[in-house]
């Protein structure tokens, strides 16, 4: 595929264009060291250097609040209907960290039975992937999990080059677009000054936490007593924040809103935590994962032992999200070496 | 707008057309469905929705073999199957599914049943009995073991009456707390089984009951050699989206079932290292 170039001085005529055909979407800087992903019209309002947004992407693909049906109650048996308004929406500067947590999510959502909201919002989503050259703090583990380089996942991807941006073509519909927006061809100079930027990551990004990824599914399946789990228990506030804003967390709870005419209403999916105390309990009054220990356990090997079974991939991205959110200061860095200790 | 015709979620229209309070507790429904048959299998579960409250993940207490309608027995004992129970003939809900791995039939094919149910553990339990009883000559022979807490809670009473007068099964019952006119068993369901004789190559154990049921059932059929891989449970959890997509039915277990699509049916020796039944 094809590398183009855009000069930096003509990213805001590259974001105006792009907003004129869709609606773009990139991190805006919110104050308190704080980003979001909102909709932007020129390239002032984009925060090229920032912190993993408050909120992953995913709240683009599989919305904090979804009606996943209409029922209509009028008339002699009940009529419903699945209807949804997907937003044609281009999502520019997303680092591989979170590239690496929509993939995760669309083999969930894709696999059968399927999931026809995420994936008609996800045909409807253009990607532009940006390159972190440097750690964006200290609480991220993207190298742990390979996720400091581009692994796909994007339709263009832009590599900062200094004065210019080189950009990936990795999609048919990138090609499209970085034509229609007329990006010259990148040069050869432009290639050799991308792979010595890839050189320079190498020193940069380093294992965080000193245990060999092939490593952590064998410290996982030898885990499952460790002490640690007992100790994020005692200082775990059952908040949810960390599964809330986790890239690949999509656990949900499905409800229904009956309106005011009582006839009409519709089911709605809401962002659940398995962190909460009533997450895994059953109507008879059991509860199959009481303690907060269990549950913060469960987090974990639902992302670095289960999907690894499952998906062949770490479901963790590196991101560094659930330690930044988190109210009891639980980091995961800390947990993997306190865990890979034991394991020695 | 688009409308998702093939949307997962989109529900089956099925109507009420007999209901009948079985216990203070446990009330039981027929429900034909406007597009034809459940096409479900022993041991499988359907999401039951009313529109406006909200949806439960309830077992089929029928077999497959009675066709044009089927039947759910429904405790109440949550928010859905509390409003349920104030349904009757001539009400709608939705349906989604069947849901979820069926009892292994076909592996069963020849081979002698012990069938072990402990309070409303008969409902998903009889949907394989009564298609055993249908399909009775593929099978060689077959106990059923019940127990309850009190004669008043026994469920299917009429049936049970059936299937103690057969002769091609064998029926045994047993209540946790006796009452003035009961002349049967007194005792925990673990009781009864030191008394059957099988032959444990080829008999499967079915066990369908509350979560502190199985721990003691398994062991009194492993004491009776009876093979890890031809106890075959059904476990309980709170199955939301039945499309193992979730999270709430997932299993502590190394190899992390969902219960609504691994499950709910396992075998002893697929779940042994569960952390809980």
């Amino acid at each position: 595929m094809n590398y183009h170039i855009l000069k930096k001085d003509g990213l805001d005529g590259f974001v105006k264009k792009l907003a004129r055909q869709m609606k773009v979407c990139a991190p805006v800087a919110k104050g308190h060291g704080a980003f979001a992903f909102e909709e932007v019209s020129s390239a002032a309002e984009i925060s090229l250097k920032y912190v993993p947004t408050i909120l992953p992407p995913k709240k683009y693909f599989m919305p904090p609040r979804e009606k996943m049906l209409d029922f209509d109650l009028n008339g002699d048996k009940p009529k419903d209907a699945a209807n949804l308004e997907p937003e044609k929406l281009a999502l520019f500067g997303v680092h591989t960290c979170d590239l690496a947590g929509i993939q995760c999510l669309n083999m969930v959502f894709s696999e059968r039975p399927r999931d026809y909201n995420y994936l008609l919002r996800k045909e409807n989503i253009f990607i532009i992937g940006l390159e972190c050259n440097e750690y964006c703090d200290g609480n991220a583990s993207c190298a742990l999990v390979g996720n400091h380089y581009p692994n796909g996942g994007y339709d263009l991807f832009f590599t900062d080059l200094g004065d210019r941006f080189i950009v990936h073509v990795n999609t048919q519909k990138g090609e499209e677009l970085a034509e229609s927006l007329e990006l010259p061809k990148a040069a050869p100079t432009d290639l050799s000054a991308l792979e010595k930027a890839r050189d320079a990551k190498k020193h940069v990004f380093q294992n965080e936490i000193g245990v060999g990824p092939k490593l952590l599914p064998e410290i996982f399946s030898r885990g499952m007593e460790s002490k640690v789990w007992q100790e994020l228990g005692r200082r775990c506030v059952s908040c949810g924040n960390c599964t809330n804003v986790c890239p690949t967390c999509y656990c949900f709870d499905v409800s229904d809103t009956i309106n005011l005419d009582m006839k009409t209403g519709y089911r709605t999916r809401t962002w659940d935590s398995c962190q909460f105390e009533t997450f895994a309990a059953v109507a008879g009054g059991e509860n199959f994962r009481e303690e907060r220990a269990h549950r913060q356990r469960h987090r974990y090997y639902r992302k670095f032992k289960y999907p690894l079974d499952k998906f062949y991939r770490s479901f963790c991205t590196g991101c560094g999200r659930c330690t930044r959110a988190c109210m009891a200061k639980i980091s995961l860095k800390d947990t993997l070496k306190t865990l890979a200790a034991g394991y020695k | 707008m688009t409308e998702i015709k093939n949307s997962n979620w989109r529900l089956r229209k099925g109507q009420i057309v007999a209901a009948r309070q079985m216990t203070d507790l446990e009330k039981w429904f027929e429900i034909k469905l406007e597009d034809g048959d459940l096409d479900h299998e022993p041991g499988q579960f359907v999401q039951v929705e009313i529109y406006g409250v909200g949806e439960a993940p309830i077992s089929v207490c029928s077999s497959p073999t009675k066709r044009g309608t089927f039947e759910l027995t429904v405790r109440a004992a949550g928010r859905l199957t509390r409003h349920m129970h104030s349904l009757g003939k001539g009400d709608w809900l939705g349906i989604r599914g069947p849901f979820g791995k069926p009892f292994p039939v076909k592996l069963m094919t020849g081979n002698d049943l012990l069938f072990v149910a402990g309070g409303l553990g008969i409902a998903p339990l009889r949907s394989l009995i009564n298609y055993v009883m249908d399909n009775r000559r593929e099978f060689g022979k077959v106990d059923i073991l019940l127990g309850c807490r009190t004669p008043k809670d026994m469920l299917f009473g009429e049936e049970i009456e059936q299937w103690q007068k057969r002769l091609d099964v064998n029926f045994s019952c047993t209540v946790d707390r006796t009452a003035p006119d009961w002349k049967g068993n007194v005792g925990l369901i673990t009781s009864l089984i030191p008394g059957v004789t099988i032959n444990p190559e080829k008999t499967f154990g079915v066990v369908v009951g509350p979560p502190i049921m199985y721990k003691f059932v398994i062991a009194e059929l492993l004491k009776k050699d009876m093979p890890e891989r031809q106890i075959i449970l059904s476990l309980e959890r709170h199955m939301k989206c039945g499309m193992g997509k979730c999270g709430h039915c997932q299993i502590d277990h190394p190899k992390n079932y969902y219960c609504c699509k691994d499950g709910p049916t396992f075998t002893y020796e697929e779940v042994k290292e569960a952390k809980r039944f």
